[in-house]
Parts: structure tokens; sequence; C-alpha cells
């Protein structure tokens, strides 16, 4: 029964005037050499797919970590509220939500973003609540407000914590993405799902999402490394 | 208005092939009805607990022995760190165009993306325990395996279970796409909609979302019961100084 579809995509891609390693499914550097092309475009849906779930997905959860900073008794319903978001299978949660916002980029994206929310929160509310007392003693008697006190002591100590959160937020979303073909969103996963018996073909769609995840890992820990300099100087 | 009842009607249509059969969309075979959804369950959930079985067997005593030495610190921290980056379905492609399909396969990417969270939770669990306790302990004449049997294992068991937690989710989740590996699983009739139509998809989905959700609320449960006494006395006073307090409802990854 599951092989009916998958024979029938495999039939959309002709591969029959190729070598005889390609018709074998094999791992051929020819083909791939050839044909690398035809992944440039689902590699950049892909960086789109995780980018904007990752940024927006932010601003989400950053926000509502500085409310429930403020108002403490949000931290336990918000953590419910995104952990379950967070529990629901990706396969699932890209179906679920098709009544409503359609077979798409929006789908994809929306789903993407609930991942991310539970993450990031979780890491900005305990960056803040480590930050030491003596250091929130020392800015409250320089005179800050609350405010003042939040961005310029308690949010840059929390920085390390807060882009940790982003950093595990992006790596798991390269991966998700790899599934939001389901919900027609495209990207690497879209190649995979089209010829999964082609060894070259799983190598290069698979090898570029790990890839992407290595690189877009990299960026944010050489930010990090940036913005939190004081920490060395410290040190 | 229309659409409205649109959507209402897709999700009713979901419902309905969840508790009743009818005819596939090819027509010919009969297909939903509770008796296939439970076998799908069935099989979903076999391979599923195989997979944690195995991975529970292989990284609980790993991570132990590594925390109890304060050894393998970077491959029990950065085992994590990789098994984030590769991507489930990426694993499981790699697994049907090298190694091949069926259920052994779908269990042992299981179990690849089982073992990181569990392991790196029990060693995390373990470095956690007070250097004063263990000191204790070994004041009282305990040996090296009493002191891991009766005071780190019991101790790390809150932090041990959030790595089962995590790791249960994803496994169910991934479970879903074993469909592709030729496992019939809940993910057939989401993965195969010339068969069973988008009410079909709809219907698994909800029974997939579920079920993740009823494992991963049990196994909180279980992680509550299993935690110490001492420990849950040790928190309660906390609550007073509500600033220190950390994410009450989620012990999820103990390190980042």
């Amino acid at each position: 029964m599951t092989f009916e579809p998958l024979i029938a995509q495999l039939q959309t891609r002709d591969r029959s005037k190729d070598s005889g390693c390609v018709i074998d499914d094999g791992l051929c550097p020819d083909w791939i050499v050839d044909n690398f092309d035809r992944y440039v475009d689902p590699f950049w849906q892909h960086v789109y797919l995780t980018v904007t779930p990752v940024a927006i997905g932010f601003l989400i959860a950053f926000g509502l970590a500085l409310l429930a900073h403020r108002r403490n008794w949000l931290v336990g319903p918000i953590a419910s509220v995104t952990g379950t978001l967070y529990t629901i299978p990706s396969v699932a949660f890209f179906f679920l939500l098709q009544p409503i916002t359609g077979l798409g980029n929006t789908t994809a994206i929306v789903a993407l973003v609930c991942y991310t929310l539970l993450i990031i929160f979780r890491n900005v509310i305990t960056g803040l609540q480590a930050v030491p007392e003596d250091a929130k003693d020392a800015a409250r008697g320089m005179g800050l407000t609350d405010r003042q006190m939040l961005w310029r002591v308690e949010l840059p100590l929390a920085l390390p914590e807060i882009l940790a959160g982003v950093r595990i937020a992006t790596t798991t979303t390269v991966g998700l993405a790899a599934l939001a073909f389901l919900a027609g969103g495209g990207g690497l996963g879209q190649e995979l799902d089209q010829d999964p018996f082609f060894k070259s073909n799983v190598v290069v769609a698979g090898g570029l999402a790990i890839l992407l995840a290595a690189i877009l890992d990299v960026i944010i820990l050489t930010f990090q490394r940036f913005a939190t300099s004081w920490q060395r100087a410290a040190a | 208005m229309n659409t409205t009842l649109a959507f209402l009607g897709q999700f009713g249509g979901a419902v309905e092939f969840i508790f009743k059969e009818r005819e596939s969309v090819g027509g010919g075979v009969k297909i939903g009805g509770l008796g296939e959804i439970s076998d799908l369950a069935a099989t979903h959930l076999l391979v599923s607990v195989v997979a944690m079985a195995v991975a529970c067997a292989i990284s609980i005593p790993i991570g132990l022995y590594l925390g109890h030495k304060g050894r393998g610190e970077f491959l029990a921290i950065s085992v994590s760190n990789v098994g984030r980056a590769v991507p489930a379905i990426v694993l499981l492609f790699f697994f049907i165009a090298f190694v091949g399909n069926g259920f052994t396969n779908v269990a042992f990417v299981l179990i690849l993306l089982a073992i990181p969270p569990i392991l790196t939770n029990t060693y995390v669990g373990v470095r956690q325990v007070e250097p004063d306790v263990v000191d204790a302990a070994r004041g009282m004449g305990m040996t090296g395996p009493q002191l891991v049997r009766l005071v780190r294992l019991p101790l790390a068991l809150p932090t041990i279970f959030a790595g089962i937690r995590i790791s249960a989710v994803s496994v169910l989740a991934t479970a879903t796409i074993g469909t592709y590996a030729n496992l019939q699983t809940l993910g057939e009739p989401i993965l195969v909609p010339q068969q069973y139509g988008f009410e079909g998809a709809l219907g698994a989905a909800i029974v997939v979302a579920l079920i993740t959700i009823a494992a991963d609320a049990g196994i909180g449960l279980m992680q509550q019961a299993v935690t110490p006494k001492g420990i849950k006395l040790a928190e309660e006073p906390k609550a007073e100084h509500r600033r220190r307090l950390s994410l009450p409802t989620r012990r999820r990854e103990a390190s980042t």
C-alpha cells in the first residue's frame, strides 16, 4: 500500500537516460555535480522556512518572557501552553492547521513558529532569573528604574542564555522545516520525498539540511562572541 | 459563513473517519474506523516502545557511569548537540536509501534519535548531585556501585525522566513518518492521501497528536512520582523566593 505513491512519485522524475549508477539508485558524484542546480531553490526555501519562524517566534516569546518576568504567575501558564504546542508532532500539526490556514507557506510558518516559542521563552526566563541579586542591588543603588535595569543590566547578563535558546530553536527548526513540504511549504524535505530511494538525492538534500543547521549555529555563536565581549574582558 | 462550515465539516469528517469505516478514495478498499486506527496505533506504539526501551537500556547505564566517574563530559554533552543538528526525517531517509525498510530499520532510527537526550540528561543529572551528599555517602562507607544505586540514581531520576520525556515525544512524532519506510504506523493515512483523502489524514493527525500529548503528560506524572521526597521538600520553600524559581512545570533539558 505504501509503495504505490512512492513509485508514482519516482516516475515523475525521469532518470532513464542516465548511466548505470543512477539507474541503480547509487551514490553518483557525476550526477550530483550535474544536478546540483536543482537543489539551490529548495535550499533557499529552507533558509526562509527557518529564519522567518525563528524571527517571529523570538519576537513573540521574548515579549511573553518580559511580561512573565514582571508578572511571575504567568510563567506557569505560558510554559504549559507553549509546552503543549511543542509536544504536538510536526507531521500532525501541518495537517491540523490546513483546514484553517490552507495549503502553503503560511501553514508551515505558523506551525514552525509554535515550536520555537517554548525553547526561546524558557531560555529568556531562565536567563533573567539567573541574574545575580548583587548586580540588581547595585543597579538599584545607582538609581536605575526597573525599565533601565531590565535593558542595561538584566538582559545583557541574560544574553548568553537567550542566544543559547535561539541556537537550539534554529537547529530544531531546520529539522522540522524538512517536513514543511507536507503543508505545501517546499524546502529540502520535498526533494527527499520525491526520490527517497536514490542515494545521491538523499545525500545531497539531507546533507544540505545538516549543513544549514551547522552554518546557522556558527553564525549565532559568532554573534554571541561579539555581543558578549565584556564577558571575556571580565574574566 | 461558507468557509466556516467547510472547515468544521473537515474536522467533523476527520472525527467520523476515526470511528467509522468508509470506502477509500480510489474505491474498492475499506479504510478508517476504530479497527484500522487501532491496528495502526498498535504498530505505532510498539515500534516506539521498543525503541524507547532499547534507548534507555543503552544510554542510562552509560550516562550513570560517565557521570559517576566524571569522565566523557564532551561526549555526553555534544551527543545531544549533534543529535539535534541531524533532522529526524533526514536520518530516516538515509536509512531508507542505504539500509532498508521495515520495522527493524525504523526502530533503529528511533533508537538513534532517542539516545542523545536521555544520555545527556542522565549525565547532567548525576553531575548535579551535591558533592556534600556524595561525601556523606562515602563517609558512611558506601562502595562505588552502592553510591550510584542508592544516592546518585535516585537524585538524578527527575532529570533522567525529563530526558526520557523529550525522547518519547520525538520518537512518537518520528514513528509517524515511519510510513516512508513501509511500516504501517499512524502516518499511513497522513502520507498516503491518494487512498485516505484529506479527512483521513486529518483524523490520523488528531490521533497522533492526542497520543503524544498523553504520553508526554503520563511521563510527566511518572517524573513527579519518582522524584525523591527529599528533593520535593527542598524545593518547596523556594516558592517564597519566587524570583529564583526555575520553570515550574517542565524540567526538560537541564543543559543548553
